[in-house]
């Protein structure tokens, strides 16, 4: 197949498609609206099953009640949709069945605004719903990427009868950009033996996330923990630019990472030695990949479109080895890769210790930038 | 010359396992349990169903049901119910709700799994009181009646009025038949068993969204003995619950079963 101008949201909904899902159930949000618009087109026509759900709500109940019958069932939403579906995300984890769940994220808290964000790091890659549960969490950072992990995606949720998470934020949702789709995969026939189909010459099967004796539940919490190591040791994605000769190591994921990497660019001209990590799993995390670079690199810049979630999560890995700066935008602004730029010459030269938060820094020159000299 | 009786009249049905009841003495939920069982029998659906169980008493529906069966977040079973038929459509999907279940927490999922017409059954118990948390104010509690969240009795200004659900989705397009029944007493368990039938051969024959409303006993939480507690349905409930059929698809009209 052949590249084409793909808007995001339409190329993700088919790109989901093609890798066989079997029902989709949403509720429109903006800025995923065009995801649940594309199904509504599609799916119908295909014989796979599309619902629009009362609520986000509903829509995540669907999508667990089609989970629990093994077939490939997705849902696409936007943060606060988000955490409405925290629930049902909730009972999916404890019932171990799989699903994907596409995140376009925007600006927060509460209504915030239909601004690109990265603000649901927590809530994407902490669990966000109640008790214990590690979802996957795969964050893609052009049209190419979302369309090759939303793939990804199904299978792993499959491989490990997980909940994956496919975060990307507005930008990518709305945005147009050549790229391929792939070929149209056929939906696998076989029924897994713990879905519920009808039980036909067979024991029944029956999916819960209860277990009323506290040492049952511990057993299955073990159980989840257990499966979340094999994650951890199989399923680390990373994607790395000029790290070979880099002194400062910039982290950055989804569209930060992509911005961060022209400012890295443009750095290099200026005889910066400056690199990316930006993570495409963000859980599990590239731990062991950091550690590695630490030893590397003298410096540490971490580009986010939050308040520096991610930030807390290198800091715990980095423990203070190096020093750990931070750059963010947040509300719905993305950051410009000369302001990326800016922030790498200084960190170029700078010679100071650790901070213990790099926030500090970056607030007091935020607040000098956003408000101005009042 | 000495007969021999050989055939069998009464036994549990193939769609219910052989083990120890959880409910309370005098609970209907039993009597409600044997009839779906009885109907997926007589209909031969038990390796073609699949049950959503509820949040409330029956959340472990699934231990006395010999069928596939999931557990649905309190409230939400028709969505999860409108999930699984919709990947499923040739399978049997049913919920069974208590009335917290579906006429609060749930009321937007049942709502509009019935504006949808999704062709799923559901067994309503109304039992006019939150049973598993220990006797709280449901959205069926009658005016004046005494429970732990509505300690004075049910007040009109504080809680208002309760709901009618079976008349409330009979309004809807997409129902294809909605009745109340009781389980106060032989005669009306026997009618309750025919609505359930009725409710399954609306799914069977694809003709929309069907629900049976079962007004049910909570000795336990009622505070009243279990042949009290069955008074009480007729006496007290029955008044503000009539029973009836408030819609009939006409293929259903004309059915014998």
């Amino acid at each position: 197949m052949a590249k084409e101008l793909l808007k995001g949201n339409q190329a993700f909904a088919e790109a989901a498609i093609r890798a066989g899902v079997e029902a989709f159930y949403g509720y429109p949000i903006t800025p995923s609206t065009e995801f649940l618009e594309h199904m509504a087109r599609r799916l119908p026509s295909l014989g796979r099953a599309f619902v629009q759900a009362e609520s986000e709500v509903a829509a995540i109940n669907m999508v667990y009640g089609a989970a629990c019958t093994g077939k490939r069932v997705m849902t696409a939403s936007s943060s606060p949709g988000i955490s409405l579906m925290m629930e049902g995300i909730s009972y999916i984890a404890g019932t171990e069945v799989p699903a994907v769940i596409v995140n376009v994220m925007r600006g927060g808290p509460g209504l915030g605004n239909i601004a690109p964000s990265q603000g649901d790091y927590y809530q994407m890659v902490k669990g966000g719903g109640h008790g214990d549960y590690f979802p996957i969490v795969l964050a893609p950072a052009s049209v190419q990427e979302a369309i090759d992990y939303i793939s990804l995606a199904f299978d792993l949720a499959e491989k490990y009868r997980s909940i994956v998470h496919v975060i990307v934020d507005g930008n990518m949702g709305q945005m147009m950009e050549p790229a391929e789709l792939p070929p149209m995969r056929e939906i696998p026939k076989e029924v897994p033996d713990w879905a519920v189909s009808g039980a036909k010459g067979r024991e029944p099967n029956i999916l819960t996330s209860i277990y009323i004796e506290p040492e049952d539940e511990e057993v299955t919490n073990l159980r989840l923990l257990k499966r979340w190591k094999e994650i951890e040791k199989n399923e680390v994605l990373f994607k790395e630019y000029l790290l070979d000769d880099a002194e400062i190591l910039v982290i950055g994921f989804g569209t930060a990472g992509r911005v961060a990497s022209s400012a890295i660019h443009n750095a290099r001209e200026e005889g910066i030695k400056a690199g990316l990590l930006r993570p495409i799993t963000l859980a599990p995390f590239p731990q062991q990949r950091l550690i590695e670079l630490t030893k590397q690199v003298k410096r540490i810049l971490v580009v986010e479109m939050n308040s520096g979630m991610m930030l807390d999560d290198i800091m715990r890995i980095v423990q203070g080895k190096i020093p750990v700066e931070f750059y963010g935008r947040m509300g719905g602004v993305t950051p410009l890769p000369d302001e990326i730029l800016d922030e790498l010459r200084r960190v170029a030269v700078n010679k100071e210790p650790a901070a213990e938060d790099p926030r500090d820094e970056w607030i007091s020159h935020l607040e000098q930038m956003i408000l101005g000299e009042k | 010359m000495v007969s021999t009786i050989t055939e069998v009249v009464y036994q549990r049905p193939e769609a219910f396992r052989d083990v120890q009841t959880h409910y309370c003495p005098g609970c209907t939920h039993g009597t409600a349990h044997r009839l779906v069982a009885e109907v997926i029998d007589e209909m031969g659906l038990r390796e073609k169903a699949i049950g959503v169980a509820p949040v409330g008493c029956s959340v472990f529906a699934y231990n006395y049901f010999n069928m596939d069966f999931v557990e649905a977040a309190h409230g939400r079973a028709p969505a999860m119910a409108t999930g699984i038929k919709r990947v499923l459509p040739d399978n049997t999907v049913f919920t069974y709700q208590g009335d917290g279940d579906l006429a609060s927490i749930g009321i937007a999922e049942i709502m509009h799994a019935a504006i949808r017409g999704e062709k799923i059954t559901v067994i309503f118990i109304n039992n006019a009181i939150y049973g598993m948390t220990g006797g709280q104010m449901a959205p069926t509690t009658l005016l004046g009646m005494k429970t732990t969240s509505s300690p004075f009795g049910r007040d009109v200004e504080l809680a208002g009025y309760p709901v009618r659900m079976a008349e409330i989705l009979s309004t809807l397009d997409g129902s294809s038949y909605i009745v109340r029944r009781s389980l106060h007493n032989a005669a009306n368990i026997r009618k309750s068993k025919k609505a359930i039938r009725l409710a399954f051969e609306a799914q069977e024959r694809g003709l929309g969204f069907s629900l049976v409303e079962l007004l049910s006993s909570c000795p336990t939480n009622w505070k009243l003995s279990p042949q009290d507690a069955l008074d009480f349905i007729a006496d007290k409930m029955i008044p503000i619950f009539p029973l009836g059929d408030y819609k009939v698809s006409p293929t259903l009209a004309s059915l014998k079963v």
